[in-house]
């Protein structure tokens, strides 16, 4: 472990001047995955942590059409705020099927957001192929042991997985991510916080150095909406998703008058599917639509030997989250 | 930096192999003495006399050093674990066989060796103590002395029993078990529903505390069934899933309602009656939870972990 100095900041703007103006400074939020990096693993070696913890960015507030949800909520106290059971039940869900309750009532909205991949590569500092630790080095995974890897958004550079359960159905419901960096505040959909690693794996999400997230906006489903968060994994708690799958539909007459689907544990981002719901609204719920939107689903996937599975068992998963969802099939 | 990858050739090894690399007994330096051992021969009692004028004797013998004439040592201060034990050579006091008595030094390690085993050493052993008067006592060989004896043995023999006389087949713990799985026939879940193992163990001396092991080994069996796998890199050789977070162990969330019934009756073959219940609760767990996959699926998986890959 390398040293590092320990700062606690009095308010958003003198953390966010300390990070940003230390190429070598890292926030410190919930530390559940920071913590890992830097202290068991020694993948992360800033000189500098930010704890932020105390600063005021906790609590659920209703907004107009939805939720804002402060940087440093808890999972847990997220996961037992009653507009999120009511009106985006499948959040609840996301939440409480991620990590153990002790890590949840540490782990911050917005920590999770930004959490690191879990490729043992990644996290191993001997192994020496890791594009996303060392630009250029290859990837040791893609011929390597992959099982909790990603399917989507892959290719021979990089195959990590982005774990969240949370921002399955945030990328779905089109959450909103405020940005407080040294030149003021921004917006931006979560949809494009992540980007898609190509050949440059390192580059993860759109933050400028020292950018800190302040709070997620959350619109709710419509009242009518039926919602599921469905996680499939080795093990019945207490593990990352092979596959995992956000959805939510409003019927109207038989018909499915509006949809919302992502999906988790198979992409290098949250991925969210707007092909699939375009195929679902406008058509009744059936055997052969489901099918349909499940393919819409997993298009272009780029698999390893060990992750070949991920294809067929995202598209079941898909339409077993519709059957549910619409009451029909088996 | 990593060597991952790159053989390492052992620096040592070519010294090793052709016997040109040097040994602890081989080191010399101008007028290196040699010291050998003398070590007690009783567990416990006191030194009343040790006579080193024969090993002194012994040619290039020069000292021979006992607790008469060995320099006072400080003990060291109480630990955790209370007081270390004393230095050696400090006093008459003999608190362990093998306990170091004398040293010998001298010339070659054959002069040491041979001095150590000349002399003689006169001690007194320990006493059998009564309770309540820890200044009474007496040795055993006043024991024998009371009782008019020379000398004092026990003999016994023990045969195997025939399995014939005993009407019992000499066997080991052994046990049946009964697994119930659900597994989701689209996505491959596979769920332990429902665990029963019926154990001969023999006699059960600690029902409880038999019954918790069980379960223990069969818990441990669904781990070996569905979830625990060593995945070796094949380009580093390398253990790829090293952590508790990528090695799965069964969580709570995957153990069902665990049945043990304890049926037999007590072994005949030995003195208490037992067969023991150490890894029986885990040994054939796994095959049964195969087995109720085959049974729920119609397929047969004959490599562990079962997992969902395999059954899609």
């Amino acid at each position: 472990m390398r040293p590092f100095a320990y700062t606690r900041p009095r308010d958003a703007a003198e953390a966010v001047a300390l990070v940003s103006g230390d190429p070598d400074a890292a926030y410190l939020a919930g530390g559940t995955t920071q913590l890992d990096l830097m202290l068991k693993d020694g993948i992360v070696e800033p000189r500098r942590v930010v704890d932020i913890t105390r600063l005021p960015l906790r609590g659920v507030v209703r907004t107009d059409d939805g939720l804002r949800i402060g940087a440093l909520t808890t999972m847990e106290e997220l996961a037992a705020d009653a507009v999120v059971a009511q009106r985006i039940p499948f959040v609840r869900e996301a939440l409480l099927f991620g990590a153990s309750t002790q890590l949840r009532n540490m782990a911050t909205i917005g920590g999770n957001l930004l959490q690191r991949t879990r490729c043992r590569y990644f996290r191993d500092p001997t192994v020496a192929a890791c594009n996303k630790r060392a630009p250029g080095s290859g990837c040791a995974a893609v011929h390597g042991a992959a099982r909790m890897h990603a399917i989507l958004g892959a290719s021979e550079h990089c195959i990590a997985l982005h774990a969240s359960d949370l921002c399955v159905p945030l990328v779905a419901l089109d959450a909103t991510v405020h940005l407080q960096g040294p030149d003021g505040q921004r917006q931006v959909p979560l949809r494009q916080l992540y980007v898609v690693p190509g050949d440059r794996p390192d580059i993860e999400h759109v933050l400028e150095h020292g950018e800190l997230i302040t709070a997620i906006d959350v619109p709710l489903l419509p009242a009518e909406a039926q919602s599921t968060y469905l996680k499939i994994r080795d093990r019945w708690s207490y593990e990352f998703a092979l596959v995992s799958v956000a959805a939510a539909l409003v019927l109207e007459d038989g018909v499915i008058a509006d949809a919302w689907l992502a999906l988790g544990g198979v992409g290098t981002v949250p991925w969210w599917a707007p092909d699939a719901e375009q195929v679902l609204v406008g058509s009744r719920p059936g055997a052969d639509v489901f099918a349909a939107a499940a393919r819409a689903a997993i298009t272009d996937p780029f698999t390893v030997e060990g992750t070949a599975f991920k294809v067929p068992l995202a598209e079941r998963t898909v339409v077993r989250v519709l059957e549910q969802l619409t009451e029909t099939g088996a | 930096m990593t060597r991952l990858g790159a053989p390492v050739d052992r620096m040592d090894g070519p010294l090793k192999v052709t016997g040109a690399a040097p040994y602890p007994s081989d080191v010399a330096y101008p007028d290196m003495a040699y010291a050998a051992l003398v070590r007690s021969t009783i567990a416990a009692g006191r030194i009343l006399e040790i006579d080193v004028d024969a090993a002194r004797a012994v040619d290039g013998v020069q000292a021979v050093i006992t607790h008469l004439d060995a320099p006072r040592l400080g003990r060291a201060p109480a630990g955790a674990l209370g007081l270390p034990p004393p230095a050696p050579l400090q006093d008459n006091r003999i608190l362990h066989y093998g306990q170091y008595v004398a040293v010998v030094v001298a010339d070659t390690p054959q002069q040491a060796n041979e001095a150590a085993h000349t002399g003689r050493i006169r001690s007194r052993s320990g006493r059998e103590r009564p309770a309540g008067d820890p200044g009474a006592g007496e040795s055993y060989v006043e024991i024998l002395a009371r009782n008019g004896l020379a000398e004092l043995t026990a003999d016994g023999e023990s045969t195997p029993p025939d399995p014939a006389e005993l009407g019992m087949a000499p066997s080991g713990a052994f046990a049946a078990k009964f697994v119930e799985v659900r597994v989701d026939r689209d996505l491959g879940r596979i769920r332990v529903a429902r665990m029963v193992s019926v154990v001969d163990g023999g006699r059960i001396l600690n029902e409880k505390l038999a019954r918790s092991q069980v379960i223990g080994g069969t818990v441990g069996g669904i781990g070996q069934a569905i979830f625990e796998e060593t995945i070796a890199d094949a380009g580093t050789g390398r253990i790829a899933n090293a952590t508790f977070g990528d090695y799965l162990v069964p969580v709570n969330a995957d153990v069902p309602d665990i049945d043990v019934v304890f049926v037999g009756e007590p072994d005949r073959m030995t003195p208490t009656g037992t067969k023991g219940v150490g890894e029986i609760g885990l040994a054939g767990t796994a095959a049964a939870i195969a087995n109720a996959v085959y049974h729920a699926t119609g397929r047969r998986i004959r490599s562990l972990p079962i997992t969902i890959d395999q059954l899609l």
